[in-house]
């Protein structure tokens, strides 16, 4: 009993959180800036930030993650950290050249004040940018907001490179927010089958999920390139998936450059998938290949075979907005309870669309943004539940409370398959499912008498 | 829209030149926005009639993130929008940070969008620029245009000489220009023509000479602009010249700040040439 500790009484906190559901902003912008080809992210503060938020990617994805630091020490901090930066921009084009240097700042440098688009501008008035290369950079404090901030902010940071040229170039800008590099590959997969050119933004699918193959390479070849980057300006339109994620780069592209977008939820289950195809098809004037039609009926039929073992479950789920939003929906839509949600990313709009979701369930729903696990753990101990989603962490309430859990969001651990196995779009809800089965059959099995223990499920 | 920075030695009188400066400007017919960049929170005092305003800071504090425009700004004299930035209690915490946050904050809340239909954006900032904090309104893209109030005592002129440095560092790369001094008296010997050459030094003129007047004192007393407090004083008029002067500047420059020695020899030139 790790969380013995946890009360089952709940009191109102204000000034405690305890076991987080989020990280820092700049982890989220480390993994946007690794979706662009030849991007070095770059750590604006101490070297313990950098070295902290390398780690942190790095025990989820199984990769080594390259970045830069401007290595703040006591001087820096009173003075500021303009030498330390343009000395690094130096240096970094000089040593790694790299196609584009992609800086965050740190809860250091941003609460000394550091201006980095003013640092940005020195730099190339002072001739430290070679040609054809690019320093993009975003404020990423982490006394705001969260992890998912930061990655919409470096998304954003993304969507300002686009220089349009004036002529359309006929292609859909997909904005697929913060989800898993084998995720990225299958919504190239997805848009290809239904037939639509695509600039996906960012891009980490064969940066963080690549092969071994004896040879390191610290640019890997996956990402979205400089060029497809200043090509989204002349895109017909774009699709962000994710409110939290990508809304605010969308609509960066809609205000700068007039590329109308549709804010979508992410494709995870099958309503939210139907919802992203079918915009895919109206906004390149397509009708949908039976490739899709048929991964659609594979995923309904296996909704419908089991949906005996589905049905009245009641689920604790946490992790991000965006991903939370369209995971309740699949549960709900499947006719399982999400019956205690927690995010740690802030946003009373959260707390608002779950509850709009789950209105129909027929029992109380409880709901937190700005939420923690200390506290999903309190719902769960007033209200058991038959399955429990979420993040690694997680399994210490799973282990005290003994609940069935699937691993789900960021970060993963202690389990393998997220870089390579996708769980969007109809497969990536067939996989989820899957998952989902065989914790609660493994369960049945395991708690069955004698008498009831069965061959077939 | 022109986005005005006034910044100056503390207790110079930068917040009371500021207020009654909008209230000749609202004369003319301007739409102003007010930010008070202060932890003190008394920029906006006179405009409001009193310490009226729920600073940004505070409002974040006790409502969390999600703010909402009409919970931090407020109408005062003449329909301007006053904000106060707000910050910590005295020896603690970041009032530059709070800067930071509260300008950040009004930019996301689209309190600078053109729907506004403002002629102008103060910020009114504490004291020097001391830290990162401090320049936020000029950093590129908010504040364009710098006044600083300033008078012929020593150190008023070696703060306004601090802070052009400020800004050429800030004018290499950005737009943040000098708009000029405006000299608050404070009736030393030769004050104007010292100011006006101190101004040539550093690049710029003496936009306005405010003489030394105890209405201001009357009008602050009763927590109202001079213009408001009785319009037909001549100091009211001292103020609506600052404002015409201001709302016909072009003259926007990168300053040249002097070294210590030059500054201490044009004090030398001016205070003591009628004692000799």
């Amino acid at each position: 009993m790790l969380l013995r500790h946890t009360s089952k009484e709940i009191t109102e906190r204000k000034a405690l959180t305890i076991n987080p559901a989020k990280t820092c902003q700049p982890i989220g912008a480390m993994y946007a800036s690794l979706g662009i080809h030849g991007c070095l992210p770059h750590s604006h503060g101490s070297q313990g930030c950098c070295a902290y938020h390398r780690s942190a990617l790095t025990r989820h994805y199984k990769e080594p993650i390259s970045a830069s630091t401007s290595s703040f020490t006591e001087g820096a901090s009173v003075f500021g950290g303009q030498a330390n930066m343009l000395q690094a921009i130096n240096n970094i084009f000089t040593v790694y050249n790299p196609e584009v240097i992609a800086i965050h700042t740190t809860c250091l440098s941003e609460t000394i004040g550091d201006d980095l688009p003013q640092i940005k501008k020195k730099a190339q008035m002072e001739g430290k940018i070679p040609k054809g290369k690019y320093v993009i950079s975003a404020s990423t404090p982490s006394y705001a907001g969260s992890h998912v901030t930061g990655f919409s902010n470096m998304v954003t940071s993304m969507a300002m490179m686009a220089e349009p040229t004036g002529k359309k170039n006929g292609k859909v800008n997909i904005i697929p927010g913060w989800v898993e590099p084998a995720d990225m590959e299958e919504l190239k997969r997805i848009t290809a089958l239904v037939g639509v050119k695509t600039i996906l933004f960012p891009d980490t699918s064969g940066v963080l999920n690549g092969p071994l193959s004896g040879e390191y390479k610290m640019f890997p070849d996956g990402g979205t390139t400089v060029a497809e980057l200043q090509s989204t300006g002349d895109s017909i339109g774009t699709l962000a998936l994710g409110e939290w994620c990508s809304a605010d780069a969308a609509r960066t592209l809609d205000t700068m450059h007039k590329v109308p977008c549709s804010i979508l939820d992410m494709p995870y289950g099958l309503m939210a998938t139907d919802r992203f195809i079918d915009a895919l098809r109206t906004i390149a004037g397509v009708s949908i290949p039976d490739e899709i039609t048929y991964e659609r009926g594979q995923l309904v039929d296996m909704i419908s075979d089991m949906h005996q073992h589905l049905y009245g479950k009641k689920v604790a789920l946490v992790g991000d907005p965006d991903q939370l939003i369209a995971m309740t929906e699949f549960l709900v839509s499947m006719d399982m309870k999400p019956i205690h949600i927690v995010t740690g990313t802030p946003g009373k709009k959260f707390e608002k669309r779950i509850k709009e979701i789950t209105k129909d369930i027929g029992c109380e729903v409880n709901v937190r943004a700005r939420g923690d696990m200390y506290l999903l753990h309190q719902w769960i101990k007033n209200e058991p539940v038959d399955l429990l989603l979420g993040n690694t962490y997680c399994k210490y309430i799973a282990r005290d409370e003994d609940i069935p859990y699937v691993r789900w969001g960021f970060p993963i651990l202690d389990r393998q398959g997220h870089q390579y196995f996708p769980t969007v779009g109809y497969k990536g809800g067939l996989r989820l499912l899957e998952k989902i089965l065989g914790v609660l059959l493994d369960r049945q099995d395991r708690d069955a008498p004698e008498e009831k223990f069965e061959l077939v499920l | 829209m022109r986005k005005v920075a006034i910044y100056g030695k503390g207790g110079i009188g930068k917040s009371t030149t500021t207020q009654n400066l909008v209230a000749g400007l609202v004369e003319l017919k301007r739409k102003i926005m007010v930010v008070g960049c202060d932890p003190k929170a008394d920029s906006t005092r006179l405009l409001l009639g009193g310490l009226a305003q729920k600073s940004v800071l505070d409002t974040l504090r006790e409502e969390g993130e999600d703010v909402e425009l009409a919970d931090i700004r407020k109408r005062g004299y003449g329909g301007t929008w006053c904000v106060e930035s707000g910050g910590p209690e005295p020896g603690v915490g970041c009032a530059g940070r709070g800067i930071i946050t509260s300008i950040n904050m009004l930019e996301s809340l689209g309190a600078y969008e053109e729907s506004e239909g403002l002629d102008y954006a103060f910020y009114d900032v504490l004291g020097d620029v001391v830290c990162g904090g401090f320049a936020m309104p000029i950093r590129d893209g908010k504040a364009e245009e710098i006044y600083i109030v300033v008078s012929g005592e020593m150190m008023a002129m070696y703060a306004a000489n601090n802070i052009s440095k400020g800004i050429v560092k800030f004018a290499a790369s950005g737009s943040v220009r000098l708009g000029g001094l405006i000299c608050n008296s404070r009736a030393v010997d030769n004050e104007a023509e010292m100011i006006e050459k101190f101004a040539a030094k550093l690049g710029t003129k003496m936009i306005y000479f405010v003489p030394r007047d105890n209405d201001v004192q009357r009008a602050e007393i009763n927590r109202k602009t001079v213009l408001e407090w009785n319009p037909a004083v001549p100091q009211a008029d001292v103020y609506r010249g600052l404002a015409k002067a201001i709302d016909a500047n072009k003259d926007l420059v990168i300053p040249t700040p002097m070294e210590i020695e030059v500054l201490e020899e044009l004090l030398m030139e001016y205070g003591l040439m009628e004692a000799a």
